[in-house]
């Protein structure tokens, strides 16, 4: 059988192309990005033109996603987790809708927080909206799980979620692939009121998909993506969620290990299985990636029941993903004599990229802050949060995406003059423009910087929504237009836009002051795809 | 058979390339592979790595474990100290000397590459030097991975074959010369094991 060699998140966006979506809607976050990007560059997908154009936000992206089920077709959404939080209002209620078309959203996760300002667990939404959540443990099982669960989102009426994690989003392994499948035909809902949740109708899907829960419970008893492994020594029971079984494997080379075990891949969690594991062993240990969630729910409260160890006792870490070494000193078997660190060994933390523009607006704008004093500087997600770190120490905030002109307009309230917000082009149409708008209503003092390097740069490079149309939002939201001023970002314009800042913090009112120059890594990258076309 | 390699450098310095060619040759000979790859935040000039593990039977863990890695390959020198926990007792570190300076307190490496021959075989390769006298000043990384072929438990001609698919889409002189700096590399190790 034929392999190929690819990363989780490609075998997703492969999954998804072959099970016949019909679209797929994102917005770029590492560790989801290269779903999106594999199925944009897949032959079929091109072929049957599906829907693979990046959405302005995780918000817009799923609701898409749910009126593309509406109209009968497949779809895939993705995100990552900080994603979810803001798709979670369409989140909560399409559970209650239930879907048409098979839809699968898949989050991926970013335990230890390689590129991420938390590592909150999807996992917690899933239980939230009520709704089944995969859970794969392999690149393999990506691919299967994911081709599956669009029959199984059909089957249940409810959307699925795919959570991944970033080791398994980003780790490539050979993958057999199925049968391409048809597209599904344009078909509206059979009742007609599925999806109108007034009260009236809400209360009654609502109490649909409670009756559900026991079934879904029920279908991951039976799935053969969860699974109970015997074992001889009963003195304990472990319970694995996704790549968790990896690890603690990897302790056990033959395959040789000599407790039950169950693999939780799919859930609710399958109730049969862990009751015969908590009958049968003496102890239980949960190892799961991200927050304690089934560990959570198996610990007993009053401390009378059967003892569960896992993160919350200290017998794994509580935070940070886990690993194979995590797991053998939990079970003692621990490496010992390995090489340390020389403590000549220093940090090598990201830095801003040799010929970036946001270099030089940060330099103009500490000049600014020298004048003004420190501490008023609300910045954004992008790489521009870098101008936190040395050399610049410009920015004090980075909390959520758009929080910048948010977050420097509540500190404007509180008195605080002058105020700079500093935020990225994609960043600014994601989540900037509602909070411009309070703004402009309130006449706000404020100084939104908007660094325009007209890529969606962090994540590799995408096509930014802002592109061309930032001084149109900007007047359209009701910005005056003599206050939204534009710079080059380069070492020989310094003046020029210290000047310009300047003037701005002048006026008592909204300024939007844009540094434009586009991502160097944009334009290495556009040239390597241009030769390669050239070439083919 | 198994293979585990720790393959280490700074975001931008392309130890994917390596990575890719050595998964060709694995997939080339329908061996199980599995590997791990630093993207995001950390490509921006950071500390980047990739766990790449090769074996003739199915592999669990994308993550190698301590003490398990074979070789270390680290296209910068600095780089190549941070995951020494990982090498097995026996292992080998192969890097390149050329120093990626892009912090202020880079430290002075001598003294303790020094004390880490005693322990464990060092190869240290100025790459990028023996990349320019191949005619080939990109190649370095193929050159690297040259360097570490002795020991990887891939035969050489499988790991050129390799490199030849991940280059064939960019013509036979791109593939030839790539392939020449992937046996300089190898020449330079096999003379200073």
């Amino acid at each position: 059988m034929q392999r190929n060699l690819l990363l989780g998140v490609e075998a997703i966006g492969q999954a998804a192309v072959d099970a016949g979506i019909s679209g797929v809607y994102a917005y770029p976050g590492t560790p989801s990005t290269e779903i999106t990007e594999y199925i944009q560059h897949n032959q079929t997908a091109r072929e049957r033109n599906i829907h693979r154009e990046w959405s302005v936000n995780e918000k817009t992206a799923l609701e898409a996603a749910l009126g593309m089920s509406y109209a009968g077709k497949r779809t895939i959404a993705c995100m990552k987790h900080v994603g979810l939080n803001v798709a979670a209002d369409v989140l909560m209620n399409m559970a209650i809708t239930g879907i048409n078309g098979g839809l699968v959203i898949t989050v991926a996760d970013d335990p230890s927080q390689h590129s991420s300002q938390n590592e909150q667990d999807s996992r917690y939404y899933g239980k939230f909206a009520m709704i089944p959540v995969f859970e794969p443990s392999s690149q393999q099982e990506a691919y299967d799980m994911t081709y599956d669960a669009f029959e199984f989102s059909e089957k249940t009426g409810l959307p699925v979620m795919m959570r991944i994690p970033t080791r398994l989003a980003h780790s490539r392994a050979g993958v057999v692939q199925k049968t391409v499948q048809e597209e599904n035909k344009l078909k509206l809902p059979e009742n007609k009121n599925q999806f109108i949740l007034l009260p009236a109708y809400g209360r009654k899907y609502y109490q649909s998909l409670l009756d559900k829960q026991s079934w879904l419970t029920e279908l991951s008893e039976k799935s053969v993506y969860n699974e109970y492994f015997e074992g001889k020594d009963k003195s304990l029971g472990i319970i694995c969620c996704g790549i968790t079984y990896n690890y603690l494997m990897e302790n056990y080379p033959h395959n040789n290990c000599h407790y039950p075990v169950v693999k939780i891949t799919q859930y609710p969690v399958p109730k049969s299985m862990l009751t015969k594991l908590e009958k049968e062993c003496d102890e239980l240990l949960v190892v799961e990636e991200g927050y304690p969630v089934v560990e959570e729910l198996l610990t007993d409260f009053f401390g009378k029941g059967t003892k569960v160890s896992g993160r919350l006792d200290g017998t794994l870490p509580r935070r940070g993903e886990l690993n194979p070494d995590h797991l053998a000193k939990a079970l003692g078997k621990e490496q010992e004599n390995t090489i340390a660190i020389p403590d000549t060994l220093v940090g090598r933390p990201p830095s801003l990229c040799a010929g970036c523009g946001h270099q030089d607006t940060y330099i103009a704008l500490n000049e600014i802050i020298a004048e003004a004093g420190a501490g008023r500087v609300f910045a954004d997600i992008g790489c521009y949060t870098l101008g936190a770190l040395p050399p610049f120490n410009t920015v004090n905030t980075c909390v959520d995406m758009g929080a910048s002109i948010t977050m420097a307009k509540g500190a404007a309230d509180a008195g605080l003059s002058p105020v700079f917000a500093v935020i990225g082009d994609s960043t600014f149409t994601h989540s900037g423009i509602t909070g411009l708008l309070d703004c402009v209503i309130e006449k706000t003092n404020i100084n939104i910087i908007i660094v325009d390097n007209e890529t969606v740069a962090m994540t590799g490079g995408q096509d930014s929504s802002a592109k061309g149309r930032i001084e149109k939002i900007c007047e359209g939201v009701g910005v005056n237009p003599e206050h939204v001023r534009l710079f080059v970002p380069l070492k020989k314009n310094h003046e020029e836009i210290v000047n310009i800042i300047r003037e701005e913090v002048a006026f008592n009112g909204v300024s939007v002051i844009i540094g434009r120059r586009e991502c160097v890594q944009r334009i290495a990258k556009m040239k390597k795809l241009n030769k390669a076309k050239k070439q083919a | 058979m198994k293979t585990d390699i720790i393959l280490a450098g700074v975001g931008g310095q392309g130890i994917l390339s390596i990575a890719a060619s050595l998964g060709a040759a694995a997939l080339n000979e329908n061996y199980y592979l599995k590997q791990a790859e630093t993207h995001g935040m950390s490509q921006r000039g950071g500390a980047v790595v990739s766990h790449l593990r090769i074996a003739d039977h199915p592999i669990h863990s994308d993550l190698i474990p301590l003490g398990a890695a074979d070789l270390i390959l680290s296209v910068e020198p600095m780089e190549s100290l941070r995951y020494l926990p990982h090498l097995a007792p026996g292992g080998s570190l192969v890097t390149n000397t050329i120093e990626f300076k892009n912090i202020p307190n880079y430290p002075e490496l001598e003294s303790t590459f020094e004390e880490l021959s005693q322990k464990i075989n060092i190869i240290r390769i100025d790459a990028d030097q023996i990349a320019k006298d191949t005619g080939n000043p990109k190649a370095s990384n193929m050159v690297m991975l040259g360097a570490a072929s002795p020991f990887i438990a891939i035969h050489d001609d499988i790991i050129i074959k390799g490199i030849e698919s991940i280059f064939k889409a960019k013509g036979d002189k791109i593939v030839e010369m790539n392939v020449e700096a992937f046996k300089a590399g190898r020449t330079f190790s096999t003379k200073n094991k």
